[in-house]
């Protein structure tokens, strides 16, 4: 099992907030892989860092079996590593299509047609409300359109946080259904959650994760079997 | 009657100018939540490159053509300086204490007017006459060549602008970047480079106009850019900082007010309206008339 994305012993901090101290994880081809934790566990962090939206204090992120340090986060992007953000941030000033467009920015392949007809039948209510402001869809349409938004950008591997937050238990359901659906397609899935329960459900592997450290990790009907996981995480 | 809209097409005519010039704060800030104090220096750059090519091109016919060409030199050498500022002196800083980035901003702004001085020279110029020029009656009104040119300039600058930023795919990533950097990065979008494009456009309009103000005034001097620059701040901040059509209308009616002042009550209150304006905005509406209410950006 060769890891297409895999992080080694990643340190980050904010200041005198040190948020991870040597997180180390992998993502391997066919996988839905879950991070759980508590909040502030450093979950975000560990997502923006493999983006290399924050500078990472030590440790190294490998993407396709090369190390990120010197890319651009839009060329990570462009070379299909995708993340859906921590509280969707869809685009609130520009309608519907044109977050979507966005989203194929830097596609310069044929497949844009064919992504946004995927994304049509996977989130009808996106194809109706094109016209409309982003700013005016209601929270689990704007996390529609944020996971709609990564499709567009052709992923290789997608990245997604906390994509339930917030949101009804039947929004979080058609949430999930679309996460499977996109990794069923041949893309690999690290998945964020809060929301244990489902992300133990939805995935083959899972890392629990600790005030900036692993605290465990293996298969995720092992994980959810773990009493203290249990305990903490699934509220038994 | 008659005098009121003299007066309004005299104030329009200006406050054109405003508009042009408060579309560059507007949109840098949109991108970048700076205030670019140098962008009255840059306007005050444009009207003397005007200044220079026109020079050169004297002795031909005053012509629309070779009017259009001086404007056109102007906005591309300073959409390169905008550029040029944006690199070296912000982007070093980017990253830095929103404090840092303002005074970086101050300091462009001082060396721009005190190399001006050095190269252009610390005296007034006097700018050559570039069109042919004439004046037309109209239902009681004068108005002159060099109003109808500013306004028709400026409505095809704005006309043009705003279907670059509605309808191109660097329009909509402006966009996308002045709501939220990291989310455009997150799209493929080369950040930087928009950053560059919206200097460089903000900078070409703030040629043109110095261009135009240049070509009726027609004086310049290497410190005109503070007085303008001002007020075409304080029309972006009217018209609510980060919104195109808020830089517009802001211009409009600052430049409208101003004259109308002038030609009211009387001329010492020339500039003191726009800060008066500026100061009934910040407790009344902070946000400015078409200006969203934002977070902080982090
Ligand atoms: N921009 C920031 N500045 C300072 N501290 C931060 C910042 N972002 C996150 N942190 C801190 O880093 C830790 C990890 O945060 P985060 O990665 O957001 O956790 P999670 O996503 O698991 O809730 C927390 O202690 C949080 O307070
Ligand atoms: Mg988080």
């Amino acid at each position: 099992m060769s890891a297409i994305l895999e992080v080694r012993d990643l340190s980050v901090s904010y200041g005198a907030i040190v948020a991870l101290k040597g997180v180390s994880l992998s993502l391997a081809e066919g996988e839905i892989v879950t991070l759980i934790g508590a909040n502030g566990a450093g979950k975000t962090t560990t997502l923006r860092a493999i983006m290399g939206l924050v500078r990472t204090a030590g440790g190294e992120v490998l993407y396709r079996g090369a190390p990120t340090r010197s890319s651009k986060t839009h060329q990570l992007v462009r070379d299909g590593l995708v993340l859906v953000p921590e509280g969707r941030i869809v685009f609130a000033n520009l309608s519907v299509q044109e977050n979507l467009e966005m989203g194929a920015y830097a596609r310069r392949d044929g497949g844009v047609a064919a992504d946004l007809d995927r994304v049509c039948a996977l989130f009808p209510r996106l194809k109706e409300r094109r016209r409309q402001t982003a700013g005016t869809l209601s929270g689990g349409e704007q996390q529609m359109l944020a996971i709609g938004r990564a499709m567009m950008s052709g992923p290789k591997v997608l990245l997604l946080d906390e994509p339930s937050l917030g949101l009804a238990p039947i929004v979080v359901h058609a949430i999930f259904e679309a996460i499977r659906e996109i990794h069923r397609s041949g893309v690999p899935v690290l998945l964020v959650e809060q929301n244990a329960n489902a992300a133990l459900r939805h995935s083959d592997r899972a890392y629990v994760l600790e005030t900036g450290r692993v605290a465990l990790e293996g298969p995720s009907a092992e994980v959810a079997a773990n009493p203290k996981v249990k305990e903490a995480y699934l509220g038994e | 009657m008659t005098t009121f809209l003299q007066q309004l097409v005299n104030g329009l005519s200006l406050g054109s100018i405003y508009a042009l010039i408060a579309l560059g704060y507007t949109m840098v800030y949109g991108v970048l939540r700076l205030i670019n104090f140098a962008h009255g220096d840059v306007y005050m750059v444009g009207a003397y490159v005007g200044y220079y090519v026109s020079r050169r091109l004297q002795g031909r016919e005053p012509s629309i053509g070779s009017a259009l060409l001086v404007m056109l030199v102007a906005m591309v050498v300073c959409g390169i300086l905008g550029i040029l500022i944006e690199r070296l002196a912000y982007r070093p800083v980017r990253r830095e204490a929103r404090l840092t980035l303002l005074i970086t901003a101050i300091g462009v702004s001082l060396f721009i007017e005190n190399a001006a001085q050095l190269v252009f020279g610390p005296d007034p110029k006097f700018f050559p006459s570039l069109a042919p020029r004439a004046d037309f009656h109209f239902a009681g009104m004068r108005l002159t060549s060099e109003q109808i040119t500013v306004i028709a300039v400026s409505v095809l600058l704005m006309v043009l602008l705003r279907f670059f930023i509605l309808k191109t795919r660097t329009g909509k990533a402006m966009r996308a970047v002045s709501f939220s950097l990291d989310a455009a990065k997150l799209m493929g979008i080369s950040t930087d480079w928009i950053i560059s494009v919206t200097f460089a456009l903000g900078s070409a309009l703030a040629a043109a106009a110095g261009v135009l103000i240049a070509m009726q005034i027609p004086k310049i001097d290497p410190l005109m850019g503070i007085p303008y620059g001002l007020k075409a701040f304080v029309a972006a901040v009217l018209g609510g900082i980060g919104s195109v059509p808020g830089a517009v209308l802001g211009g409009l009616l600052i430049g409208t007010s101003e004259v109308m002042v002038v030609g009211y009550l009387s001329s010492t209150y020339r500039d003191a309206i726009a800060f008066g304006i500026l100061i009934l905005v910040l407790i009344l509406r902070p946000q400015g008339l078409l200006g969203r209410v934002q977070k902080e950006k982090v």
